[in-house]
């Protein structure tokens, strides 16, 4: 079975995230001054073929540790769709 | 001493390393294919130098993708069993990818691409002027290896200012601790941000790339 998976990885929250930083200072250009923080991530679709939930979910750990996050700088959360 | 310069796709410094080991320094260079593996022509005496570039076209994140090339697998064995690795530029990011530094590189405080002349402090306190080209250039790491990598002596070049010391200008992308490349705790890795191999020529006004190579014993 193929199952859907949805990644967020984030820059860690004490780190200085100059994108973020930048797309804050648009947000600001346009008058949305209500806005007191912004942080750019990424987010990553998976489709794993599978046995079951959690071989897929083990899949996507496995995914985010080696390659997709880099724990140094970055988080990430996992969201099985299906 | 021979070298060998790893190409991956989206490498644009690897020709330059290439000119400037061969012409200015007289060394023999062996260029190597990321999808290659081979690394038996080299000793551990030998280096294998991680060009700058945008290997991957920095896809997911500086490096991380070049850190699984066939070629990394060799370079990563390669440097355990006590071979010489230096990573510039990209090279450095790709390094700190593989585990083989520790740490990471992010985006540069000011959200620029900086490519100009910096001055870099040596440990034996000599001012030296090498370009650097970068985005991600932000060295990053805990304050507790921060602090293990001073100790230890890891950290072989800081940014300073022409006088050799340190201000709020003279730090081009916020580096932590003004670092500019580190070596592991062996000392038979070292990842840099600036590009010796553009100051190794009179015909380019600079030759203090050739002191960084002398430096880290490659020269």
């Amino acid at each position: 079975m193929t199952y859907h998976v949805q990644i967020k990885v984030m820059p860690l929250k004490d780190l200085l995230d100059p994108q973020g930083k930048a797309v804050h200072g648009g947000l600001h250009n346009l008058g949305l001054n209500n806005i007191e923080d912004v942080r750019v991530g990424k987010h990553i679709t998976l489709n794993i073929n599978a046995a079951s939930e959690q071989e897929a979910k083990n899949a996507a750990e496995d995914a985010c540790k080696k390659l997709l996050a880099n724990p140094v700088m970055e988080f990430y959360e996992i969201e099985m769709i299906n | 001493m021979k070298f060998g310069v790893v190409v991956f796709p989206g490498s644009n410094c690897d020709r330059d390393m290439q000119q400037s080991l061969q012409n200015d320094l007289g060394k023999e260079v062996i260029m190597l294919w990321h999808k290659d593996k081979d690394l038996s022509m080299f000793t551990t005496e030998d280096c294998i130098i991680l060009p700058g570039g945008f290997s991957f076209g920095d896809y997911l994140r500086c490096g991380a993708i070049a850190r699984f090339s066939p070629m990394m697998q060799s370079v990563i064995d390669f440097a355990n069993k006590g071979g010489k690795v230096l990573g510039v530029c990209n090279g450095f990011q790709v390094l700190c990818e593989a585990g083989l530094l520790p740490g990471t590189l992010l985006q540069n405080e000011s959200q620029q691409f900086v490519c100009k002349n910096v001055h870099l402090k040596t440990n034996d306190n000599e001012v030296l002027t090498i370009p650097i080209a970068h985005g991600e250039g932000r060295y990053y790491a805990s304050d507790e290896l921060l602090d293990e990598l001073q100790e230890n002596g890891q950290v072989i070049f800081t940014y300073c200012n022409e006088s050799g010391s340190e201000d709020d200008f003279c730090n081009p992308n916020g580096a932590c601790r003004y670092i500019a490349g580190i070596r592991n705790k062996a000392g038979n890795v070292f990842g840099m941000m600036p590009h010796p191999e553009r100051a190794t020529s009179s015909l380019l006004n600079n030759t203090d790339g050739i002191k960084v190579f002398s430096i880290l014993g490659l020269n």
